[in-house]
């Protein structure tokens, strides 16, 4: 199923994924693409069911998609990170490295290094003999990174690596993801936070198995059809709209309302809800697709 | 308070697990205590061995009373002493009537509590008029009969549990999803996964065996070597129930619920409590389900009677036979845990439910909302 990219990366293309439920058949993911060069981070957005687990399933060869191609490197030059963070939480911090290491071949002189490098790029090397079912949230997701970069993959993979992780541990975790993608790695991460989607170099926005959004996240706000209003102008009955601080924000087809004041470039977080809007309009009613 | 009752109900209808054990544990209690649960044995199976077989058993069949409570299985003209014996070793008797001396000899099955107390009545009855032993058991101690069939029961509460509880874990905390991308081949995983439990409860199988000949002085008159290949056997059948219970629980206490579902009728019908014998044929053949019934065979079989392979050779290809089932079907679920999941195939937004993708749909579901 792996295949070598022509270049720069690996990524999947046009790929769908459906499965069996107990309510039907649920299309997980529907002609997704994403490129995930080396070198920066990928990142992969969306509320929950909105497909990002299964994509990254898809990249790690958890999940074969029922039609379209996968790049990925071999097992051995990937590293995964579970949403769970995949730690053994009845392991100490360092016999975790070490079942991991030695199951990438990573051992002796090599693991001590390594080790010694991630625990302290994660600040976790007073904490290497505590039970890391004992570490705190944000602690454990820290030592889930530090697992999946053990072997120094090719291609690294993080399924939510900051949800529910506090903001100094949040701080550092990205540290450690700018760094590794900085060597010249590629990342892929999934996360439901739009300001960490704002500083990656390249987005995919996911809604119900469907992509809104691919490309610089800098962009987006130019591929949001119609236009978002903010203030008096939004609250209007039957219209849906969102609070931005004290703000009301909503989403218009068309052009914008008399008389109100249009966001000229739409932020990720209302570009992303708009664009969730659209596709909900468009599913809706086929025939007023834009 | 109402609104409380109400939220409790809602959530028990829910957990089919309680509720099963709600519904069926009652119903099995009432069952195996109201039919099963029988220390009285009033049929006796008898070997009639010697020159005067033929005559004693004539006797025996004119005697209303002892028609009653005896059931010829073997009449044996041409046999001796030894063969007497070798009847109750085999356990194809409960007693063996040796006539040739000067006096009938009933020799007892030591190894089979009940239907020996029985017998011991029986022989009571008949008074100066015959001799008896009881062998294996002289001394019809219960500990003796217990200890053999207890190792079973050891092996399958640890067993079951301990490989249930370790695999639900993995689960649980996401990591098998770790496992399952790391450069290990499922072979490998699984095996990695089950060898320690193999280890630890050959271990505790040995400790106990051990302790019981020692504390208790049960003896140990047969072979251990074939005693550690029927141990062996079954403890595939019982770490493949505990992978099996595994895969279909979620957490940790749904494993011990479901273990205790499946440890219960091995406790009570496996007939090292109450005698399979003095059970009715409606609530017996439950007790031959369970693996646990043909363990302690072996196990009572080989301590006590130093039984062998030539008469316990049934009770060994009954439990391969579970091993390989229950092992086999344990080993692919657990495969499928860690295999990759296909997506269907196909454009058409229609399907129909348990169509075999079912389940993997499911699972990935789970897998899909952290």
């Amino acid at each position: 199923m792996s295949v070598r990219p022509a270049a720069g990366g690996w990524g999947a293309e046009g790929c769908t994924v459906r499965f069996t439920s107990a309510r039907g058949v649920v299309t997980a993911l529907s002609d997704i693409s994403l490129a995930v060069p080396r070198g920066q981070v990928t990142a992969v957005v969306g509320g929950d069911g909105a497909g990002k687990t299964t994509l990254l399933r898809v990249l790690a060869g958890r999940v074969t998609p029922g039609s379209g191609r996968v790049s990925a490197p071999d097992a051995h030059d990937m590293g995964f990170m579970p949403s769970a963070s995949g730690v053994w939480r009845e392991l100490t911090v360092d016999e975790n490295l070490e079942f991991v290491g030695r199951a990438y071949g990573v051992r002796g002189a090599r693991l001590a290094a390594r080790r010694r490098t991630l625990l302290e790029r994660a600040d976790l090397l007073d904490a290497a003999d505590r039970l890391s079912g004992r570490l705190s949230g944000g602690m454990r997701q820290k030592l889930g990174f530090c697992l999946a970069m053990i072997h120094e993959p090719e291609l690294l993979i993080l399924d939510e690596p900051s949800t529910g992780v506090d903001p100094v541990s949040r701080v550092e975790l990205w540290r450690m993801i700018a760094e590794t993608a900085a060597t010249g790695r590629a990342v892929v991460m999934s996360t439901t936070y739009l300001d960490e989607a704002e500083r990656v170099a390249s987005v995919l926005v996911l809604d119900g198995g469907y992509a809104l959004y691919a490309g610089d996240p800098r962009n987006i706000g130019s591929a949001v059809p119609g236009c978002v209003v903010r203030g008096a102008a939004a609250v209007v009955a039957g219209q849906a709209a969102w609070r931005r601080g004290p703000e009301t924000h909503a989403w218009f087809a068309a052009e914008v309302p008399a008389g109100s004041e249009g966001v000229a470039d739409p932020d990720m977080e209302d570009a992303v809800i708009a664009l969730t809007l659209a596709h909900d309009a468009r599913a809706a009613d086929p025939r007023a697709a834009t | 308070m109402l609104a409380m009752i109400i939220k409790e109900f809602r959530e028990l209808r829910r957990d089919r697990r309680t509720l099963a054990m709600l519904l069926a544990l009652p119903v099995l209690l009432l069952i195996v205590f109201g039919y099963a649960a029988n220390f009285h044995i009033t049929s006796l199976t008898a070997a009639v061995v010697g020159p005067g077989a033929a005559q004693v058993e004539q006797q025996i069949a004119a005697n209303p009373q002892a028609a009653g409570h005896l059931d010829i299985v073997a009449t044996d003209p041409s046999g001796d002493v030894a063969a007497a014996r070798s009847y109750l070793a085999d356990a194809k008797a409960n007693v063996a009537v040796y006539v040739g001396g000067a006096k009938p000899v009933v020799y007892i099955d030591g190894s089979s509590l009940f239907a020996a107390q029985s017998a011991q009545v029986l022989v009571a009855s008949l008074g100066s008029k015959v001799d008896s032993e009881i062998l294996f058991n002289p001394q019809l101690k219960t500990s003796w009969v217990m200890v053999p069939a207890l190792v079973g029961l050891i092996l399958t509460f640890i067993g079951m549990l301990v490989t249930s509880i370790g695999l639900v874990k993995e689960r649980q905390n996401g990591t098998l999803e770790q496992l399952a991308v790391m450069p290990f081949r499922p072979s490998a995983v699984i095996a990695g996964k089950i060898a320690p439990y193999f280890v630890l409860a050959a271990a505790d199988m040995l400790a106990v065996t051990l302790l019981g000949v020692w504390i208790f002085k049960v003896p140990f008159n047969g072979s251990p070597l074939l005693f550690a290949l029927g141990g062996a056997i079954f403890l595939f059948v019982v770490l493949g129930l505990g992978v099996l219970i595994s895969t279909i629980s979620q957490t940790v206490g749904q494993a011990i619920q479901t273990a205790m579902f499946v440890l219960m009728p091995q406790i009570l019908l496996s007939g090292f409590i109450f005698p399979l014998a003095a059970m009715p044929a409606g609530v017996r053949w439950i007790g031959y389900l369970l693996p646990l019934t043909y363990f302690a065979k072996i196990s009572q079989g080989i301590m006590l009677r130093g039984a062998g392979l030539s008469s316990l050779w049934p009770a060994f290809v009954i439990l391969t036979v579970m091993a390989v089932v229950a092992f086999g079907a344990a080993v692919l679920r657990f495969q499928r845990s860690i295999a990759p999941v296909r997506s269907r195939a196909g454009r058409s937004p229609g399907g129909k439910l348990g169509d075999g993708t079912a389940e993997q749909g499911v699972e990935v579901l789970k897998g899909a909302t952290p």
